[in-house]
């Protein structure tokens, strides 16, 4: 691989600030313009256990956090115990000598030792091995002092100029005895290109829902997506958004469908318990035709699961969410920037359709940190609510809430107007809102009903890209996929082609409606089908096989908590094409 | 959007529903609807400035016979709907209407949690100790010993409290009516809708079908205003007291209200001005964009 691409880990535990040095690196990266993706794998600990952050750089955009460590940060003793073994030649260990004994060493691992105590001066903040490790990581990877000392600057500034001076002294002696002592790294950083910005998964999901008119957010806080609740809280004086955080995803769902129905955008978000909360508010957004979005952050499962570890489990939960049969729109966003580029058009379509939007995303996806571009980052999308009456119009009074119609979408009329009084009702009801389910029941019109509600789902279908292969469509091997994976199946694939393996990409975002004909003659025209998937049975192939009757050819699933990294689906396919394997397992021998 | 024109006040039959009640004869929850009608038109509302929301249950049936904006939603989650509408449009006049079943059980939780809150909704609740539309078992209300479908042998479990439990949530009126009292009741409905802040009036609402006996023979002799008597609704112990006394003597009326805590909506810059959420321009301007971006760098 040419070009500049660097891997840096920083192990310890939960509480030693981890969080810290990861920003700091981060945003030193986007400001020198280059690219950079994090993944931290941690627990569900708020002091203790094992967290291990891994940051990468590279001169080109990155969608996964690669599959070797170049430099590893260690700040406590387990981390060096854990991964020494694990690390290569032209790698580097910098590690607190005060308080930490390298182990044993491969070949070709140079060793940093920092005596930090001496560096920092009397009384220092125990944080401060952070800083240096910082330092000494800049002074490896050829990265001007300066441009350490702005992100510093920037970092504790809100803490005052007397951390910061202490910290850019601390941060200098460092660097320069690590210049004096140490080899840079084999590989350099380059020299300053455009900034980048950098967000958080969750962030982008946040940001994109304001830029689409959210003016009502609830919450009940749950690993991983609470950090779309702590954007919104943060913003929502600025931005004119009521965000509260309630008693329980029951109460959540339910708030998000009084406020969507009394007019304001509403979105919610949760994990996957959460979600099974808040199913039947689901059929009840269908039923009164309650236009609302609700995020799943999936994490591993079932019940409380791995709180802090990824999985793609929750399909089938989303499929079947709330009794009865009913219209609802379904995606999988691929990435942060996918999410913020298509959930304005998620607000736009359960606006004109008139029903519950469910995006799933996981942990993969809304916990990593990344670089992005700037420049597209438009919070001011095309806003379309569809057939809305907000006025009085000549239908006042002779308004009918669930009036029969060709599309299946009737004029929504929002409380407040003089004449246009109804009950929305999660009983069936007939076109003026009186029930048909208490009183008396109506075949007729119960059919009706059913049918306008669902014609709604043709409309949508057609609204909705189908899918497409992405590569040579005369590849040898195509990698299904569906949300979060999009990214390492992409890396996979660029490398399997280094090693003579053409593969090309069909991957799905929009799951309910689906476009089952398209699917279906993509997947035909294939040569060779392996779908990548992070559950053990397989829960996308089931469902695509049950809307086109397509079976593939093999499987790669990973359910160990831990990401797909690309050499797993590297070596799968390779497996899968030289032998008779049809599903392969990837895992790590490190356990982080 | 919101308007008052004293000249046109509405009748009680103005605020009939597309339907009649489908309520059995001689059901307590007559007399709430009744009394509500009176109620909103002796305040001069008119049906669009009100939203009425249900749960599920016989009483929660009571937005399809009322003229107003209604939503009829899940059992148990008529509260959080209503706070979400609530804070989705701040000047419309909420109402939540339901049974004992609906609120102090399967919403037991947001019933505690509005109550908290104190947004400013009226929450009727018509109490029959019974659930009805399931034919007759158990409620939070019943009382110990009481023999339905589902306790033949009779009920084990002490009665939930709605007057102590609001009033120690946090609800700011805190009161309870009898459906055989209507003058009463509709004195009550106006003063618990010119409440501001969450407001709970439980009222005695007779089951005639499976309650046999909590019926209106029951309460006639026993049902005692607190205007009739020496009481404090200032005072929280006394309205606590009051709420304790469950026998010859049980007490209607205003138990307790306060007008020292803001609602959750005065105490939320974002609905400051503008109006209701609801009607504002939706998205964000250039400037916002660029700050949010900006601190991304």
């Amino acid at each position: 691989m040419s070009g500049f691409d660097f891997v840096i880990s920083i192990g310890g535990a939960a509480g030693q600030g981890i969080a810290t040095p990861g920003n700091i690196l981060a945003r030193l990266f986007a400001r020198q313009g280059i690219h950079m993706y994090a993944y931290n794998a941690y627990q569900s600990i708020i002091r203790g256990g094992h967290s291990f952050l891994t940051i990468r750089a590279s001169d080109r955009e990155i969608r996964t956090h690669g599959d070797v460590i170049d430099l590893m940060i260690c700040l406590n003793q387990d981390t060096m115990d854990r991964h020494l073994e694990h690390l290569g030649p032209n790698t580097s260990v910098i590690f607190n000598s005060d308080t930490i004994e390298p182990g044993k060493a491969a070949d070709g691992v140079q060793l940093c030792p920092m005596a930090v105590a001496e560096l920092a001066g009397k009384g220092a903040n125990k944080l401060m091995q952070n800083t240096v490790a910082i330092a000494v990581t800049c002074q490896l990877l050829g990265i001007e002092f300066s441009a350490l000392e702005d992100v510093l600057e920037f970092q504790f500034s809100a803490k005052g100029e007397e951390l910061v001076a202490m910290n850019v002294k601390v941060a200098k002696a460092a660097y320069d005895h690590a210049a004096e002592n140490f080899q840079p790294a084999p590989q350099q950083a380059p020299k300053s290109g455009q900034p980048l910005a950098v967000w958080a998964g969750n962030q982008a999901f946040a940001m994109a829902a304001a830029g689409a008119g959210v003016k009502f957010y609830c919450a009940y806080p749950m690993s991983p997506s609470t950090g779309i609740l702590h954007w919104m809280a943060a913003n929502a004086r600025e931005l004119g958004i009521m965000v509260r955080q309630v008693e329980d995803e029951i109460s959540v769902v339910c708030m998000t469908v009084g406020a969507a129905h009394a007019g304001c955008r509403s979105m919610c978000a949760t994990s996957g318990g959460g979600f099974a909360l808040m199913t039947e508010g689901v059929g009840a957004a269908a039923m009164m035709e309650v236009p609302i979005v609700i995020v799943n952050v999936q994490r591993a499962g079932p019940s409380t699961g791995v709180p802090t570890k990824t999985e793609q489990g929750d399909l089938w939960q989303v499929l079947g969410a709330s009794q009865g049969d009913f219209p609802k729109l379904i995606l999988a966003p691929s990435s942060p920037l996918d999410a913020f580029q298509t959930i304005p058009e998620v607000f736009n379509l359960a606006d004109k359709y008139q029903l519950p939007a469910i995006i799933l995303s996981d942990l993969l996806i809304s916990d990593e940190t990344s670089t992005i571009d700037p420049e597209i980052l438009d919070l001011q999308p095309v806003i379309d609510r569809g057939e809305l009456i907000t006025e009085a119009g000549e239908d006042a009074g002779n308004y009918e809430r669930y009036k029969f119609t060709d599309s299946g979408i009737s004029p929504r009329a929002l409380p407040g107007i003089p004449g246009y009084e109804h009950v929305v009702a999660t009983d069936e009801h007939m076109p003026d809102g009186v029930l048909i389910s208490d009183e008396f029941t109506h075949p007729h019109k119960r059919r009706a009903m059913l049918e306008k509600r669902q014609r709604k789902m043709d409309g949508l279908l057609a609204d909705l890209p189908p899918p497409a292969i992405v590569g040579d469509a005369d590849a040898e091997v195509t990698l299904v996929g569906w949300g979060s994976t999009a990214g390492v199946i992409q890396e996979a694939i660029g490398q399997l082609a280094q090693v003579g393996v053409s593969v090309n990409h069909l991957h799905f975002k929009w799951l309910v409606p689906f476009h089952a004909d398209e699917a279906n003659q993509l997947l035909s025209s294939c040569k060779h089908t392996i779908i990548v998937e992070n559950n053990y049975s397989g829960l996308f192939h089931r469902y695509l096989r049950g809307e086109t009757g397509f079976t593939v050819d093999g499987h790669i699933r990973k359910y160990d908590g831990e990401p797909f990294k690309p050499h797993h689906i590297v070596a799968a396919v390779q497996e899968q094409l030289e032998g008779d394997e049809t599903l392969s397992v990837p895992y790590e021998k490190i356990i982080v | 959007m919101s308007e008052t024109n004293a000249l046109s006040v509405l009748q009680p039959k103005d605020f009939k529903g597309k339907v009649d009640p489908d309520w059995c004869p001689g059901c307590g929850d007559f007399g709430v609807l009744s009394s509500l009608q009176r109620a909103v038109s002796e305040l001069g509302l008119k049906p669009h400035q009100i939203l009425t929301v249900s749960g599920i249950g016989c009483s929660s049936n009571f937005p399809g016979f009322f003229n107003s904006y209604g939503m009829h939603t899940l059992h148990g989650r008529s509260l959080p709907h209503a706070s979400g509408a609530k804070l989705s449009n701040h000047e419309m006049k909420v109402i939540v209407t339901g049974g004992d079943g609906d609120g102090y059980g399967i919403g037991g939780n947001h019933f505690t949690h509005t109550s908290r809150r104190n947004l400013d909704i009226l929450y009727i609740v018509m109490d029959n100790q019974i659930y009805g539309l399931t034919t007759g078992q158990v409620s939070p209300t019943s009382e110990v010993g009481m023999t339905t479908k589902s306790t033949p042998h009779g009920s084990t479990e002490l009665p939930f409290n709605p007057m102590a439990s609001a009033i120690t949530a946090g609800a700011t009126w805190v009161a309870r009516g009898y459906t055989g009292n209507v003058k009463q009741l509709v004195t009550l409905i106006k003063a618990g809708l010119e409440h501001k802040g969450f407001s709970l009036l439980d009222v005695f609402s007779p089951c005639v079908t499976f309650n046999k006996v909590n019926t209106y023979q029951f309460f006639r002799p026993r049902v005692q205003p607190l205007e009739d008597i020496e009481h404090d609704s200032s005072d929280w112990k006394q309205g606590i007291e009051k709420a304790m006394v469950w026998g010859d003597v049980i007490h209607t009326g205003v138990f307790f209200e306060t007008n020292s805590r803001l609602t959750l909506e005065e105490q939320e810059p974002v609905l400051d001005e503008g109006g209701p959420l609801a009607y504002r321009e939706l998205g964000l301007t250039t400037e916002q964009n660029e700050r949010i971006v900006s601190r991304m760098m």
